[in-house]
């Protein structure tokens, strides 16, 4: 397995400045494993603030699996075992004895679009209020400010009592945005968010990521190549389980790989 | 055009008209299937017919409207006889009204538990223990009613009697319990479970899960489960007749017995000349069980159906 980029070893000098500042995401030996079946072992390797951060890689090859450990949604998962050290801001996740107050701080987004079955306002204030928000004029600003920000606003403005469930999959996706956004996140994870939906509402919502790279740290798991091109500043590699590789996307996607199982996969000759 | 073999062609054409085993097997499954699923409806209308008939002479010749709803004087074999259903049909209200604010909590608590917390072994257990609770008989829940909890229920409370609503709705509870216990947490698991790790990606801790998402997305589910509780609690004649009192009594607290629409049928019908006034009487209390039954089950069926529609 090659790890260029893991850590201090990869040098930050020619990675400009993005990377001045202590990583927001740490991520030392982890092990993913189900019921003893191993899903993604050995991982180091580190998240940048600001950064879209790709992970591509074929089906069963341990992307949607580190997501889950991110935020610990491993915890209610019977079977799942986590070993190793994920740090995010400094601080091992595994501390937190609130998993709740952690997976507050970390949107999530879905490879399905998931509509709660509640209107498309109540979806969107649905974290502010665990939070104890209970002034309407500070949710609506909340619900306005989050849909803007997921360009879904415009749509929407005039049905926010409907149901989340009956908007199109496009617009329940842009949905679920906002309401990762809702909860003013660090980071935010995307898994496969475009499965899904059609490509023009692919591109709002890569537009939408773009935009949001300048306020959090984006996390983003695609089956796309092409998407992690378009979108990750750098790219990881994940194969059966392993990291082979984890570079800046335009060097992977410029042919200057180390493993040339990496060259392979984004050539489009399997997976 | 490819043209097509002759000898194929003309097999194909006597295929056409063949009947073979598996055509006649499939004819006569069909019919069976059919005459199965118009039997149900054959048999319920035929319930309500033969119940109206009998006590049709009686609704429309003697029975007095105000005196059936408004009077608790249920005497039938009196000189003068009267027909006041009013204690018994508050009977049978309070008795399962009594079960339901006993039986309806706690069998939303387990059907929460065996749906959301409980896992592998535990969550077997559990379903065969509350499958196996609506496999006792009613006659033993009687029997249990009258040996074990009537003086149970003198000792602890310091009643004279222990035949009351509240022993009759306790166990009638616990025979309603099986069934709300099962429906609701089909309900709950029918919950797709994308909705409980999005609210979890939110933040929510389980409590909020269930309570903010899962009840709400299941609440038509879990409210059949508690209608059709209620519909067996009506309907529940043995064990209600053992342990209630059966004292035509309009009740003040629970510890007063009280006689159930049910009871009175089971309990009078064996005596009384078929076709008189009073058998009239115990058959109309029937359509009543009948109309009531009807209207909770359907009311339970058309908000199941709902949950379809979202």
């Amino acid at each position: 397995m090659v790890e260029s980029g893991v850590g201090a070893g990869a040098g930050k000098g020619d990675r400009g400045p993005l990377y001045a500042e202590p990583p927001t995401i740490e991520v030392r030996d982890l092990h993913i494993a189900y019921g003893g079946r191993s899903a993604l072992s050995d991982v180091s390797f580190d998240v940048y603030r600001h950064e879209i951060f790709g992970i591509i890689g074929p089906a069963n090859s341990g992307k949607t699996s580190f997501l889950r450990a991110l935020n610990r949604m491993s915890d209610f998962v019977t079977g799942m075992e986590v070993r190793g050290d994920v740090r995010i801001n400094g601080k091992d996740i595994g501390d937190w004895r609130n998993v709740y107050a952690l997976r507050s701080r970390i949107g999530v987004v879905f490879p399905l679009p998931v509509g709660l079955p509640m209107s498309v306002y109540d979806n969107v204030a649905f974290a502010p209020r665990l939070r104890g928000i209970r002034r309407k004029s500070e949710l609506d600003d909340v619900v306005e400010r989050c849909l803007t920000r997921a360009a879904l606003w415009d749509e929407v403005k005039d049905r926010l009592d409907s149901l989340g469930s009956l908007l199109s999959g496009g617009q329940q996706q842009r949905l679920t945005i906002a309401r990762a956004l809702s909860q003013e996140p660090e980071l935010l994870l995307l898994d496969e968010f475009s499965i899904a939906v059609d490509p023009v509402t692919t591109m709002r919502i890569e537009d939408v990521l773009r935009e949001l790279r300048s306020e959090l740290t984006i996390v983003l798991v695609t089956n796309l190549v092409q998407q992690a091109r378009r979108l990750a500043d750098r790219t990881a590699f994940f194969l059966n389980g392993t990291l082979v590789e984890i570079g800046k996307t335009e060097h992977l996607f410029e042919g200057r790989v180390n493993d040339e199982r990496t060259s392979h996969y984004i050539e489009g000759r399997f997976g | 055009m490819t043209p097509v073999p002759r000898a194929r062609l003309s097999a194909d054409t006597a295929a056409m008209d063949r009947r073979d085993a598996a055509w006649y097997v499939d004819r006569i499954a069909q019919w069976l299937v059919f005459a199965g699923g118009v039997s149900a409806i054959v048999f319920i209308v035929g319930i309500f017919v033969f119940v109206t008939r009998e006590g049709l002479d009686f609704v429309l010749g003697s029975l007095n409207l105000r005196e059936f709803f408004g009077s608790i004087a249920w005497r039938p074999t009196s000189n003068n006889p009267t027909y006041g259903a009013l204690a018994l049909i508050v009977g049978t209200a309070s008795v399962t009204g009594f079960a339901m604010l006993m039986s309806v909590p706690l069998s939303l608590g387990v059907a929460l538990f065996i749906a959301e917390f409980a896992t592998g072994k535990t969550r077997e257990t559990l379903k065969i223990l509350v499958e196996m609770l609506a496999a006792i008989p009613s006659v033993v829940w009687g029997f249990v009613g009258m040996s074990i909890m009537n003086p149970l229920i003198i000792e602890t409370f310091d009643v004279p009697v222990g035949l009351n609503v509240m022993n009759a709705g306790l166990i009638l509870g616990l025979m309603a319990a099986p069934i709300m216990t099962t429906i609701a947490e089909d309900a709950l698991k029918a919950v797709p479970d994308s909705y409980r790790e999005a609210a979890e990606a939110l933040g929510a801790t389980r409590w909020e899960v269930i309570w903010k998402v899962v009840i709400p997305a299941s609440k038509n589910g879990i409210l059949a489960a508690v209608l059709l509780g209620v519909g067996r609690g009506f309907g529940e004649t043995m064990a209600v007749l053992m342990a209630s009192g059966h004292a035509i009594n309009l009740p003040t607290s629970p510890f007063d017995s009280v006689r159930a629409l049910t009871a009175t049928i089971a309990a009078e019908l064996g005596d009384t000349v078929q076709g008189g006034n009073h058998w009239g009487a115990l058959f109309t209390l029937g359509i009543l069980l009948f109309v009531v039954t009807f209207v909770i089950n359907l009311t339970a069926d058309i908000v199941v159906r709902g949950i379809g529609k979202e």
